[in-house]
């Protein structure tokens, strides 16, 4: 296709669309957009879609479009619906609720009220950017989820889709396109920051005539879904991002690595590259010029260590993916030897946007160092559970507090976690901290691909660092000898401290192995392995302490260092907690003063959430 | 050579100038600096995995490792700081806690780099503790043991199966603390597509690879009365046994090993050379056949028992190319117990073949079901390496070093310098060349060096003209190399008439049961070399250098086989081969 055939398309598209964004859309149309992300899509979206259209056919009722989207961000409250252009946001969604919403939402007009969503002060909300968990978020990356559906790439092309892509070819030189993106500011989103515009630099002194471009979408940190939804909600986004690339650096081939346990973006990368090849984005004379370039997707197997770039171009290889001794860099010796270049989902996501709006929009955002917004998928011990994204140097108070709406249960907030199982744990007097690369790396942690787990009293920060130890010692790769043996050796010193074995000598041998762990071992993955564990003996070393001397567990999460008691002053003999107990550890007849067996009990913490009178802790 | 730019750097203070491919530890040795290494070995395995070559450079971030960091103009190397040598010990402590650290009967005690290293770092307390990730052994192979106990993961096995061998039979399986060396399906390396060549053996720094040890067999026939116990020793056990006992690499021990092996109790101790010379006329005349007969050409040479098995798991359709000639201890055992027995006077059921050799792969040769005469008997009964042989002289408290030289036994004991270089690659081709070259022209020719057959390369071609006609000749060793010129020959695309293959890079002089040699010796001493070089000096120094020229080789043929390639002569000195499957699960 040539540039004036897709302008058509997008005039035709857009004005189709335009309800999509502009709430005083003036036409009677209405669309009903249900997020099918994999959050909502596992809790039925997909049934929901189906149940809407079948109504809508049965009734005969024109003017209503039933689209799938993208991600919305706010998880917690899935599956979520939004009516536009009122832009009516409904919260919990199920196939039984469709019925009423047509009747009397589309056909009446009248909003039902049972499935609007309360915010977390109680508030009732009508539309999404009422919500507090939107105010203070900015979407760049994830302009499009939520808005399009990315199964339909026509309505990519209707919001600037490709716009990008076709002012490269026809406007800028292979240099210009690098100089944007150095001067935008941006920096690689997959946790170490390296400066994007630089990395795509390195390329052009290499001369070999063959060079790839690789996407990075192996997101493998544990609770981290930021790549996921993008490639969900925005597939497109990241083809022409690497196209440009392509462009930019002389690449004619890319890949995407994607994690197997990702079907729905498989799916949705699947057709969209099918799709972007039969509009001319992808294949040869891209746009009716001499450029020509295309995108294969390599499926992962869900190892950890694929995330690190170079065990990644390894696994493509269809070898085991371990990491490569660097240097050379991939930007010397990548995918079989040659010049690649390799960003992650994220990074890629913010290319097109910057082509668009320029180098000072982007760098307008953010801090001196960090630029652009950052996505989070915010976790955990917090009310709104979901995707955020940010302008750097906002704090995590304001992304725990203001946009994920504080601690449940009017528990007390203990410690952020960025940066997954190499990141580290913040404590609350770091709270303010604005969130760049170099901010979080002073205070012990890093930015990590965007992992942002909230935790509050409830959770030990030895076992804390616990967790993520065993995460590593089954996700290394075995190669170097710090990394396969030394992390099994500190998950089993933080299991006998957990245990109650633990020793003052345990504490200086895991303090020390955790150094060197993380000078000797070989990549990255190593490097910052015990940083949960150095993160939490900084911040909250008289866990460590307590656990290895008063064999106590303040958080009572390690359960061998936990007692569960009946407090007999406050104890009714409901007998409530002796009928629960699923070992029959509770003794006592109805009426009188119960107490617990502690050689059968094994702290499940069943009876303390079935007592009313808050007797048993 | 041309001349390679040199970069100054300083190493523990001392001012070095090397060439600027070298690597920080190539440099670090040239200033007589030594850095510990474990995973390294040169230009096999380079993948700075185990973490003892580190060091600190000024300006570099982390402790880079030297094996793998390339020196450069100006740089400030420290190989001995507090922080260094902290963490050289915290690494072998990682090691040691999972490891058997059963040294006093391991194979490799006095012999492993890793007890070595511990040594050094005066390692006696070991501060982690904790569960073992694998502990299993496979030992179901006839040849070699693989024992997970004491692997360290160093992957220099893997790199040399993968990188030198072409074969990949081991490779890394698993991940995080449950990485291990294993096999496809983690079957034995009986039962997938290993070749038993035990080159891994040879690489390995620890005891977690080691030969099957047949010597306890070979001791209990020595002592039982009623054994008759024939050794043999091929070619290039003589040329390396020495170095068991501290004598320099490249000595021919060949007389202290004879009064070595009679001091052992052996009956009669004969030498697998004539044995070799056998194979030679046999050969020689078999390739004069297919070529004067058309038949099957190229004709392979069929010596190497690893390359037989690499043949029938891979090119099952191609083994009409094989000669059909036993290797030289099958045909010297399947002589023994015919011809010998019956001129000695000895019941052949009473005779124990014993096969010296510098080969694993040997052993399950001598297994394998062709290798039995028609009573049932064994050609050969045991076959022990060149490092079984010299465990089995220091348990006997033989001062090899300082042992008077003698000779092998009468009747069998004269073999030709052809029959000594076949340990060297390119020798077995060499001395078929000088027989088939006699044998097609008829008469005794004098130019008999064949040099462009010998020296290092993996493939070496040559023309050699013979009776008018031009006959193509190819030497091989390396499978990576052998699966090239084999890819050929499938495809009918070969120009070749004739092919040696041996399967260890060098031949049998590197064969996977000669002394192991450590990473820094492999690194800097030219080890086949100086073996070859012993060889050849040995053929030079021959006077009948030609098999077919060998008295008591045509002596025996007169007596009992009759011709060269006779009917009897296949029967005992022929065998077959037959496809076998990849993977036998």
């Amino acid at each position: 296709m040539t540039i004036e055939e897709i302008e058509n398309i997008r005039k035709r598209k857009r004005a189709e669309l335009d309800l999509r964004v502009n709430s005083n859309y003036p036409g009677v149309e209405r669309h009903i957009l249900i997020c099918h992300g994999t959050g909502c899509t596992s809790s039925k979206s997909p049934k929901i879609l189906e149940e809407f259209n079948r109504i809508i056919k049965e009734r005969n009722i024109e003017n209503v479009r039933v689209i799938m989207t993208g991600c919305f961000g706010l998880c917690s409250k899935g599956p979520i619906v939004i009516i536009r252009p009122d832009d009516t946001f409904y919260s919990m969604v199920t196939p039984a609720d469709c019925e009423e919403i047509i009747d009397k939402h589309i056909m009446k007009g009248e909003v039902v009220d049972r499935l609007l969503c309360k915010d977390v002060d109680g508030t009732i909300v009508h539309r999404l950017d009422e919500l507090n968990f939107y105010k203070k978020q900015k979407r760049i990356a994830l302009h499009n989820c939520g808005v399009i559906n990315p199964e339909d790439i026509e309505e990519y092309i209707a919001f600037d889709g490709y716009k990008a892509l076709a002012k490269v070819l026809t406007e800028m030189s292979q240099d210009d396109v690098i100089n944007v993106i150095t001067d935008s500011g941006l920096r690689g989103r997959g946790g170490a920051g390296f400066p994007t515009g630089k990395k795509w630099s390195f390329m052009k002194t290499e001369t070999d005539p063959v060079k790839y471009v690789v996407c990075n979408a192996d997101e493998g940190d544990p609770g981290a879904f930021m790549d996921r939804s993008i490639l969900e909600g925005d597939p497109n986004n990241i083809l022409e991002a690497m196209t440009i690339c392509g462009y930019a650096v002389g690449a004619c081939r890319g890949f995407i690595y994607v994690r197997a346990e990702y079907p729905i973006a498989v799916k949705r990368l699947e057709i969209a590259i099918r799709q972007a090849r039969e509009y001319g984005f992808l294949g040869e004379h891209i746009l009716g010029t001499d450029f020509s370039f295309d995108i294969e997707i390599r499926l992962g197997a869900g190892a950890f260590v694929c995330g690190e770039e170079t065990a990644l171009l390894e696994s493509i290889e269809g070898k085991r993916g371990q990491p490569r001794l660097k240097p050379p860099f991939p930007a010397h010796s990548g995918l079989w030897g040659k010049p690649t270049v390799i960003n992650n989902v994220e990074t890629w996501a913010n290319v097109p946007r910057i082509i668009l709006n320029g180098a000072e929009w982007y760098n307008s955002i953010g801090t001196e160092t960090s630029k652009g917004t950052k996505v989070f998928a915010l976790g955990g011990n917090v009310n709104n559970v979901g995707l955020v994204e940010v302008p750097m140097g906002t704090t995590l108070r304001e992304i725990i507090f203001d946009i994920g709406g504080g601690i449940p249960n009017g528990r007390k907030f203990k410690a952020a976690q960025t940066g997954g199982p190499s990141g580290g744990c913040i404590p609350e007097q770091n709270l303010d901290t604005p969130i760049d690369y170099e901010s979080l790396k002073e205070i012990g942690s890093m930015m990590g691909s965007g992992g942002l787990i909230v935790m509050d009293d409830t959770k030990c920060m030895v076992n804390l660092a616990r967790f993520y130890q065993d995460f590593i010692v089954s996700e290394s790769c075995g190669k170097c000898t710090p990394c396969r043996i030394g992390t099994k050796r500190l998950l089993e010193i933080l299991t006998k401290i957990c245990d109650g074995n633990g020793t003052e000598e345990d504490l200086k041998n895991l303090e020390e192995l955790s150094n060197m762990v993380v000078t000797a071992s070989l990549c990255g993955l190593g490097q910052t392995a015990p940083n949960p564990i150095l993160s939490t003996l900084k911040f909250f070393r008289e866990e460590y302490e307590e656990h290895v001397r008063d064999k106590s567990c303040r958080a009572g999460e390690c359960k061998k260092l936990t007692k569960i008691m009946i407090d007999e002053e406050k104890c009714k003999g409901c007998d409530l907690c002796r009928k629960a107990c699923p070992v029959e550890a509770i003794e006592g007849a109805p009426g009188e003063k119960h107490h617990i067996d502690q050689s059968k009990c094994i702290k499940c913490r069943t009876c303390v959430n079935t007592c009313p009178f808050k007797a048993i802790s | 050579m041309s001349e390679e730019k040199l970069v100054n750097l300083t190493i523990d203070g001392i001012q070095v100038s090397v060439p600027e491919s070298y690597t920080v530890l190539e440099a670090a040795r040239k200033a007589n600096i030594e850095i510990p290494t474990l995973c390294y070995l040169k230009e096999i395995n380079e993948i700075g995995a185990c973490r003892m070559c580190l060091v600190e450079i000024e300006g570099m971030r982390g402790l880079p490792t030297s094996c793998i960091t390339k020196v450069a103009e100006g740089m400030v190397v420290h190989t001995h700081t507090d922080k260094v040598m902290k963490t050289r010990r915290t690494v072998l402590e990682l090691l040691l806690s999972n490891h058997d650290k059963d040294c006093l009967t391991c194979r490799r005690n006095g012999s492993c780099e890793l007890q070595k290293l511990c040594e050094k770092f005066n390692i006696h307390d070991i501060r982690f503790k904790g569960e073992r990730s694998r502990t299993d052994t496979d030992d179901l192979s006839p040849s070699i043991v693989r024992d997970n106990g004491k692997c360290i993961l160093c992957r220099r096995c893997t790199a040399t199966c993968k990188n030198v061998q072409n074969i990949c039979a081991i490779e890394t399986i698993n991940r995080g603390y449950e990485s291990c060396i294993g096999t496809a399906c983690d079957k034995s390396l009986n039962d997938v597509d290993c070749i038993l060549c035990g080159q891994c053996i040879e690489s390995c720094p620890t005891g977690a690879l080691h030969e099957k040890d047949d010597s306890e067999k070979v001791w209990e026939a020595i002592h039982d009365p009623e054994k008759y116990v024939i050794v043999q020793t091929a070619p290039a056990v003589r040329v390396a046994i020495g170095e068991e006992f501290g004598m320099p690499i490249g000595t021919n021990a060949k007389g202290k090993m004879v009064t070595a092996l009679k001091r052992l109790g052996f009956d009669k101790v004969f030498d697998t050379n004539t044995g070799a010379d056998f194979t030679i006329v046999e050969e020689a005349t078999e390739f004069v056949d297919r070529l004067t007969n058309g038949g099957v050409l190229p004709m392979i040479t069929s010596c190497c028992p690893s390359w037989i098995r690499f043949a029938e798991l891979n090119y099952p359709d191609d083994l009409g190319h094989l000669s059909s000639c036993k290797s030289p201890h099958q045909m010297f055992g399947a002589i023994l117990k015919s011809y010998y027995a019956n001129k000695a006077g000895i019941d052949p059921n009473k005779i124990v073949t014993v096969s010296v050799m510098p080969c694993v792969a040997k052993k399950y040769e001598a297994t394998r079901e062709e290798m039995e005469n028609e009573n049932g008997l064994r050609d050969v009964d045991y076959v022990i390496s060149t490092r079984e042989l010299a465990r089995m002289i220091k348990q006997n408290d033989i001062d090899f070093a300082n042992l008077e030289d003698s000779e092998f036994e009468d009747p069998m004991g004269e073999a030709t310098g052809a029959a000594a270089i076949f340990g060297a690659t390119g020798g077995v081709m060499e001395a078929a060349l000088r027989t088939a070259a006699d044998l097609v022209e008829g008469r005794d020719i004098q130019e008999i060096n064949y040099e462009a057959v010998r020296g290092e390369k993996g493939i070496k071609e040559t023309t050699v003209t013979v009776n008018g006609k031009e006959i193509r000749i190819c030497v091989v060793s390396g499978i990576k190399n052998v699966r090239k010129v084999m890819d050929e020959v499938h495809e009918g695309k070969s120009n070749y008439d004739f092919i040696e293959v041996m399967t260890c890079p060098g031949g049998c002089i590197m064969g996977g049961g000669q002394p192991i040699k450590n990473s820094k010796t492999r690194a800097t001493v030219d080890v086949r070399k100086l073996r070859a070089d012993a060889i050849y000096d040995i053929d030079e120094k021959s006077t009948i250098r030609k098999s077919h020229q060998n008295p008591q080789v045509n002596k025996i043929y007169e007596e009992f086989f009759g011709q060269y390639g006779s009917s009897l002569a296949h029967k005992y000195l022929h065998t077959h081969y037959s496809p076998k499957q990849k993977y036998r699960f």
